[in-house]
C-alpha cells in the first residue's frame, strides 16, 4: 500500500532532455509558463501544443505518464471550464432554464481549459524529467546571485534536498507505525471523521518522534563531516553549459520570438 | 492453538519493475505450546511472514489456518485474529504515544472493546510480567523511561491483549547485554507461565538454540529447513553458507571437527561444549 507511492513524478530515462543542463530547464519551463499567458490566440496554443509534441517526443517519457499528471486536476479544469462558459455575456448559443451558453462564453471556457492543460503538462515534464536533486541544483544556482540581497540559496537548496531525500523514509516510517498499531487493534478505517481524526494520534505522535530524532540524527551526521553551509563548496558532478545546451537554449529563444510575434501581428 | 500455513507466497510492487518475491510456497506447522524461532539472512521474508500470521498482509495466495480458521478468507473478523495472535515488531518502542505508560499498554485492550476498568487492570497485570513495578512506572510519561524499558512498555502493550500467539520480531535488537538477558528471560517465563505459542526471530542463535522447541530457518523468502535445534545445528556447514552463524558452543565443536576430532552429538550450550571439551582434553 504505502510503499507503493512513487515519490515525485521522476520518470527515469536517458533521452536528451533529460541529459540537459538543470538551469536550461528551468528557464526553460518558466519561459514556457509567460509564453502561454502571452498566447491570445489558437494558432498560438496550436503552436505551443506543436513545440510540447516535439518536447515529449524528444524526452520518450510515455504519454501515459503524462496523462496521469493531468488526473488530479482534472477536476479543477472541468469547474473553469463550467463557470466560464456559463457566466460570460454575449451572443447567446443555447439557453435552458436560467443557463445560458454564449459564443463568447465557449470561446473563452476552451480558451482557459487548454491554457491549464498546456500549463500542467509543460510543467510537469519539467519534474518528469529531471531527477530531484538536479532540480535543486538547478534552483540553488539559479538563485545564487540573489545571494546579494539576502536570499540563502545554498541553505534553501540543502533543505529541498533533504526533504526530498526524506520523504520515503517518512513513508515507510508511518507505514511501520500504522502496522505496528494495527496489531495493537487499532482500527483507521471505520467510523465518522471525528473517530478517524481522534483514530490518526496514535500514528502522529510516533511519527513526530521519529521525525524529530531522524533529523537530529541527520544534523549530528553532517556536523560530523565538518559541514558548514554553503560557502566555497564545491560539488562532485557539477553542472556544465554543454552544447546541447546552448542549442536548447536557442531554441527556447526562437519559440519566444514565433510567440511574441504571432501576438503582435495576428 | 495451532498455526499452519500452506504454500504462501507474497510478491511486493506486483506487476511493476521492482517487482520481488518476498514469499514463496512456504508452508509450516506449529502446534500448541511450542516456543518456535525463525533465522535467516536480512531479506529473507521473516518480517514479511510474521506480518501474514496476524492479517496484516494477505498473501497472493495459499492458506493460512489459525486453530483451523482460515484468515485468508474475505470476511474474517481481524479484530479476532489481532487479539489472538500478538505482534511486536521491531523496535516496538517507536510506536509508543500516549501521556502515561498506563494509557498506552491499556490502547489494545480498549481496542479489543474492554472497558476501562479491566483495561487499567491488564495494563498492571502485563506491567508485572515484563517485570516492571506496576505503581512505580504506571503514570510516568514512557518517553522518560530508557530504552530497555520502553522496550518492555512495548511489549506489555501487546501482551495486555493476552494473545494466545506471541510473536516477535528481533526483540532484543539494539540493546546492551544486560537488557537483553532481561528481555530474553522475561519471553521464557512468558512461555512458560501462559503456555502460549511463541514465535521469536533472532540473530543471536545462542538464544535461539537455548530457548527453542523448533526452528525455521528462511531463505530468499522460502522455508529451506525445519527441525529441532539438534537437527538444524547439526548442518552447521549448510547454515554458514547461507550467512548464518551457530551458537558459540556448535561453532567450536565444528572447528574440532574440522580438525579432525569428531563428535557425534551436537553441542549447543556453553555446558555441553565445556563437557566434550574435557572430554577430549582426557584422550590426550
Amino acid at each position: 500500500m504505502l510503499r507503493d507511492i512513487t515519490l515525485g513524478q521522476y520518470y527515469s530515462g536517458e533521452s536528451w532532455i533529460h541529459r540537459l543542463d538543470p538551469r536550461v530547464k528551468i528557464i526553460a519551463t518558466l519561459l514556457f509558463i509567460v509564453e502561454i499567458f502571452i498566447i491570445n490566440s489558437f494558432e498560438g496554443f496550436a503552436t505551443a501544443f506543436g513545440a510540447l509534441i516535439i518536447v515529449i517526443a524528444a524526452s520518450k517519457v510515455p504519454l501515459r505518464f503524462i496523462m496521469r499528471g493531468l488526473k488530479p486536476i482534472f477536476l479543477i479544469i472541468l469547474f473553469t471550464f463550467i463557470v466560464n462558459l456559463f457566466i460570460v455575456d454575449g451572443e447567446i448559443l443555447v439557453k435552458i432554464w436560467i443557463f445560458t451558453i454564449t459564443k463568447e462564453g465557449l470561446y473563452r471556457a476552451v480558451f482557459m481549459a487548454v491554457r491549464l492543460i498546456l500549463l500542467i503538462i509543460g510543467s510537469s515534464l519539467l519534474t518528469l524529467c529531471t531527477k530531484p536533486m538536479s532540480l535543486t541544483d538547478g534552483l540553488e544556482s539559479l538563485m545564487k546571485p540573489f545571494k546579494i540581497i539576502g536570499v540563502p540559496a545554498h541553505e534553501l537548496a540543502m533543505m529541498m534536498t533533504i526533504a526530498l531525500r526524506f520523504i520515503p523514509t517518512l513513508i515507510e516510517e508511518t507505514d511501520k507505525i500504522m502496522k505496528a498499531q494495527q496489531a495493537r487493534g487499532a482500527d483507521f478505517e471505520t467510523g465518522n471523521i471525528f473517530r478517524r481524526a481522534k483514530h490518526l494520534i496514535p500514528i502522529l505522535v510516533p511519527l513526530f518522534i521519529s521525525a524529530f530524532r531522524i533529523a537530529q540524527d541527520m544534523a549530528m551526521a553532517m556536523e560530523a563531516r565538518c559541514y558548514h553551509g554553503g560557502d566555497n563548496r564545491t560539488k562532485m558532478n557539477g553542472m556544465k553549459f554543454a552544447k546541447r545546451d546552448a542549442f536548447a537554449a536557442l531554441l527556447m529563444l526562437l519559440f519566444l520570438a514565433v510567440i511574441i510575434l504571432g501576438r503582435v501581428f495576428l | 492453538m495451532s498455526i499452519s500455513a500452506q504454500k504462501i507466497n507474497h510478491i511486493y510492487s506486483k506487476g511493476l519493475a521492482d517487482q520481488t518475491v518476498a514469499l514463496n510456497d512456504v508452508s509450516f506447522d506449529i502446534n500448541d505450546g511450542e516456543f518456535v524461532g525463525i533465522i535467516g539472512h536480512t531479506g529473507s521474508g521473516k518480517s514479511t511472514l510474521l506480518q501474514h500470521l496476524n492479517g496484516l498482509l494477505k498473501p497472493d495466495s495459499g492458506r493460512i489456518f489459525i486453530n483451523g480458521r482460515d484468515i485468508t478468507e474475505k470476511g474474517v473478523d481481524m479484530m479476532e485474529v489481532r487479539r489472538s495472535t500478538g505482534l511486536v515488531f521491531q523496535y516496538p518502542e517507536y510506536q509508543l504515544f500516549e501521556e502515561t505508560v498506563e494509557k498506552d499498554i491499556a490502547f489494545g485492550p480498549l481496542n479489543l472493546g474492554l472497558s476501562q476498568e479491566e483495561a487499567k487492570d491488564r495494563a498492571a497485570e502485563a506491567l508485572a510480567m515484563v517485570g516492571l513495578e506496576p505503581c512505580e512506572v504506571a503514570q510516568k510519561s514512557p518517553f522518560d523511561l530508557s530504552g530497555g524499558e520502553k522496550r518492555r512498555i512495548a511489549i506489555a502493550g501487546v501482551i495486555a491483549m493476552k494473545p494466545r500467539v506471541l510473536i516477535l520480531d528481533e526483540p532484543t535488537a539494539g540493546l546492551d547485554p544486560k537488557a537483553h538477558k532481561e528481555i530474553l528471560d522475561m519471553i521464557e517465563d512468558i512461555h512458560k507461565n501462559e503456555k502460549n505459542i511463541t514465535i521469536l526471530v533472532s540473530h543471536k542463535m545462542d538464544d535461539i538454540a537455548r530457548l527453542c522447541d523448533k526452528i525455521l530457518v528462511m531463505e530468499k523468502g522460502t522455508v529451506v529447513m525445519t527441525g529441532t535445534p539438534q537437527e538444524i545445528f547439526s548442518k552447521g556447514e549448510e547454515l554458514q553458507a547461507m550467512g548464518l552463524d551457530l551458537p558459540e558452543a556448535a561453532q567450536l565443536i565444528l572447528e574440532l571437527k574440522k580438525r579432525g576430532i569428531e563428535k557425534d552429538e551436537t553441542v549447543l550450550t556453553m555446558e555441553q561444549a565445556e563437557r566434550t571439551l574435557l572430554e577430549v582434553l582426557d584422550k590426550c
